[in-house]
């Protein structure tokens, strides 16, 4: 311990000496009338009174108040500019008893920070904000901030705030009062020792809250910098008094509703993670036959013509047959309503490039679609294609063609969706790639609507007596 | 164990559980949103937390608070996210909080479009946000990759206090593959460095500003032998049929399944093609291209931007023997016949 003697002691939260980490200084680094020396003493006593100190997170902002845990001894973290709400939230949802504490200046708050504490107040986070105004940027030397009034000259409004150009300084007790969510919104003031006794009291109803679990609670608190105002600690003092707390920023209680804040009890159920992510899991069959034709698949129509399930139903049935199968969806806004198309590959081995640039196989459910891709198509491929839909034959003679009116099987049935489940039927039954008992075992894990799982069934039935009518099987 | 069809964006929440991430944050945008959706599905299930911020930016300081307090901590995102979490993720390396963070690569620059790009690769692999920092960077290849190395990040996050980023593209994150869940799950041991709310961390801070220009000279440089260290120990690449190639293509993510697909042709061809590629894009496989430059091999090096990972592979090289960069813009992806086309003409011209 150095050579000090201690006269009186400060708030237990508080540390007794400052030794500034870095340089071993013994003064706090606020110029002489600063408020944030009143401020974090009444926060610090209030700490001590309700006994939370072991509990306190403290997290300073950037600004004047960065170091502030120089002086808190709490749990300390330090944010970037006007990001504590967002930190605050991500420290409640971490540790449920913590009492976490914001302070942030005006520049912080009100200027780059002013997403966070909007929405963090709107979430009704458990956490309380101080919010000390001093309607200036300290830090950086004295230029306007978003609390600077009307005609105030600052180092970067030489001539003062313009209303017109700058806007008016803006009331966040005011704005957040509009929302719903927070249970205790006060202003106070430094600007005398009565307005102080009270800011403690407002310091110390946030707290409690906030200990009860009452939801979020935010302070705001009109406090002297007489250096970048350029006035002495007394005139800052009467300043505040004059100007800041008549119309500008008036001293009240805008909200006090506690509210009930459910405690968090996801924490609580903690299911093996290994069952709850293998349940419903595949059950693939290990293949070890001659080596099957590698198939690239492209199944293309509009949108709603359940393209991209199709190709899931042929990928599913696929890796249970012991193939290694890649899906890959033409995606995004051409989804809705435009073209669609799915690329899918089944091959025994690993599979490389998961693109089908050239198809062995085509299902074009509509007419764009066999334009689209017709020429693709490698030698001796097959093209199903949609008869309901897709009104030519294709040009190409050295590929299979099979025309399966797909629509009208799945209409007949009702249920128009189901096109794509005689589509993929029939690629299974004409070309043996894939057992139809096995697609009749996918459908049910694939196809989202299980209302419809029976109906789907139903159509493959149809689907195979077309085929059998029509000799193609 | 088992298996499943999963797209690569829904392998990332299953290897988030695994790897004992609690704590997901996120903000949508194409092509990464189905990792928040899986994230708000699953994540009450297996009693962790999901919570959809007002911004990326919100994002990446909510991660910065639960990393504080001690919890393991993911976000997902795109381009233009990653960009707004520029600031975020240097203030968590210079405070070093672990963090994950996926990027499903889009393309840029600006709104861009929602097609797989690789531009993202310099913003991601050389640090994005000010200041001197390093992210941990892996790249997966396939779904189940996706899964292993999301779920192998937390604990490497936590061992070096770094954030880990799975920089992957569209196409990985949209297409459906077969994944094993296998492997066993992790948790968050107490970290000593923590902010828990309690006596016994009561003297912990976490900060990143030091104003005394020794303390931050000290603490930078404690930072940088930390990145010396993973930087050793990290390293991850695969070798296909390099060994007697005289040309080898150098690729990560979907370019590196094109160029698969164009190796197995070029090797039916009769030509010594292999493939290189990076699982590791920081720390990057730096010997193993001085290897492949001292034997004279050629380097193709395929990415969907303008030669971003072709820059750093040259530099490697150092002119001790011939790269070449074939690339791609805007959700376009080179075919495999153009690779196996180019090749041919490539070591055409070299014997005419």
């Amino acid at each position: 311990m150095p050579d000090v003697q201690i006269q009186y002691s400060k708030s237990a939260s508080m540390y007794q000496l400052f030794f500034r980490k870095e340089n071993d200084q013994k003064t706090t680094h606020y110029c002489p009338g600063c408020g944030h020396g009143t401020a974090q003493k009444l926060i610090a006593s209030v700490i001590d009174e309700l006994a939370i100190q072991d509990r306190t997170v403290f997290l300073s902002p950037v600004g004047c108040s960065v170091f502030s845990y120089y002086y808190f001894d709490t749990g300390n973290i330090q944010c970037s500019h006007g990001r504590a709400p967002a930190v605050a939230t991500g420290i409640r949802r971490t540790l449920s008893d913590a009492i976490i504490i914001a302070y942030q200046g005006d520049g912080d708050l009100a200027g780059i920070g002013m997403t966070e504490i909007v929405h963090a107040a709107n979430r009704g986070e458990n956490i309380t904000v101080f919010f000390i105004n001093n309607a200036i940027y300290g830090m950086t030397g004295g230029q306007m901030a978003p609390t600077t009034p009307i005609g105030v000259k600052t180092l970067t409004t030489p001539e003062g705030r313009s209303k017109s150009r700058d806007g008016n300084p803006i009331g966040m007790c005011e704005l957040l009062a509009s929302l719903q969510a927070p249970a205790y919104i006060e202003r106070c003031s430094l600007s005398t020792p009565k307005q102080v006794l009270r800011t403690r009291l407002a310091i110390k109803k946030a707290l409690d809250y906030q200990v009860r679990k009452k939801g979020f609670s935010f302070v705001e608190i009109l406090s002297p910098c007489p250096t970048n105002w350029r006035m002495s600690p007394l005139d800052a003092r009467a300043w505040i008094a004059g100007e800041l707390e008549g119309d500008i920023f008036p001293l009240k209680c805008f909200r006090d509703v506690p509210q009930e804040i459910q405690p968090d009890s996801l924490s609580v159920i903690r299911p093996d993670i290994v069952t709850l992510l293998t349940k419903d899991s595949i059950l693939k069959t290990s293949y070890d036959g001659p080596p099957r034709a590698p198939k690239y698949i492209k199944i293309a129509g509009f949108g709603g013509q359940g393209v991209l399930s199709a190709g899931e139903l042929v990928a599913f049935s696929a890796l249970e047959e012991g193939f290694n199968v890649s899906w890959l969806p033409s995606y995004g806004p051409e989804m809705r309503g435009g073209s669609a198309n799915a690329s899918v590959i089944c091959s025994d081995e690993p599979i490389g490039s998961p693109v089908v640039d050239c198809p062995n196989v085509l299902i074009a459910m509509n007419n764009p679609s066999l334009e689209l891709f017709e020429n693709s198509v490698t030698n001796n491929g097959i093209i199903v294609l949609n008869s309901s839909l897709v009104e030519r034959k294709p040009r190409r003679t050295d590929v299979k063609t099979y025309a399966i009116p797909a629509t009208d099987i799945a209409k007949k049935a009702g249920l128009v969706s189901a096109a794509n489940v005689v589509m993929i039927t029939a690629l299974a039954a004409i070309t043996g790639f894939l057992h139809v008992s096995t697609v009749k075992h996918s459908i049910g894990n694939v196809l989202r609507k299980k209302l419809y799982t029976d109906k789907n069934l139903e159509i493959v039935e149809n689907t195979l007596s077309y085929l059998r009518e029509k000799e193609m099987m | 164990m088992g298996i499943r069809l999963m797209k690569g964006n829904d392998a990332v929440v299953f290897g988030a559980l695994m790897g004992g991430c609690t704590h997901f944050f996120g903000y949508p945008i194409t092509p990464a949103s189905e990792i928040a959706q899986q994230a708000a599905y699953w994540f009450p299930l297996a009693g962790r937390h999901f919570l959809q911020a007002e911004s990326e930016v919100s994002v990446i300081n909510m991660l910065y608070g639960a990393s504080s307090a001690g919890a393991r901590v993911m976000t997902a995102s795109s381009g233009p996210g990653i960009a707004l979490m520029g600031e975020g993720l240097s203030y968590m390396a210079g405070a070093c909080l672990p963090a994950v963070v996926v990027d499903m690569q889009r393309s840029g620059p600006g709104l861009g479009n929602i097609w797989p790009e690789q531009s993202d690769y310099n913003m991601v692999v050389k640090g994005g946000g000010h200041g001197d920092y390093r992210t941990i960077v892996l790249a997966p290849y396939s779904a189940q990759e996706m899964f292993e190395m999301t779920m192998k990040s937390f604990e490497i996050a936590d061992r070096y206090r770094m954030t880990v980023f799975i920089l992957s593209d569209a196409y990985i994150g949209q297409m459906m593959e077969q994944v094993s869940i296998e492997g066993i799950p992790s948790e968050s041991g107490k970290k000593d460095w923590a902010v828990y709310a309690d006596a016994q961390s009561r003297s912990n801070l976490i900060t990143s500003i030091y104003m005394n220009i020794e303390k931050q000279s000290e603490h930078n440089r404690k930072l940088q032998k930390t990145y010396e260290k993973a930087s050793r120990e990290l390293l991850e690449f695969e070798h296909v049929a390099t060994e007697d190639a005289q040309v080898v293509f150098v690729a990560y993510g979907i370019c590196a399944r094109i160029c698969l697909s164009a190796v197995r042709s070029l090797r039916r061809l009769g030509l010594k093609v292999g493939l290189f590629r990076p699982k590791t894009l920081w720390p990057l496989p730096e010997q193993e291209i001085k290897q492949f430059a001292a034997a004279k091999k050629t380097l193709v090096v395929v990415e969907l931007s303008s030669g971003m990972l072709a820059s750093d592979i040259s530099l490697y090289a150092n002119g001790a023997t011939e790269v070449l960069h074939i690339g791609s813009f805007g959700g376009a992806t080179p075919t495999v016949t153009s690779l196996v086309d180019r090749i041919i003409e490539h070591i055409g011209d070299r014997h005419a």
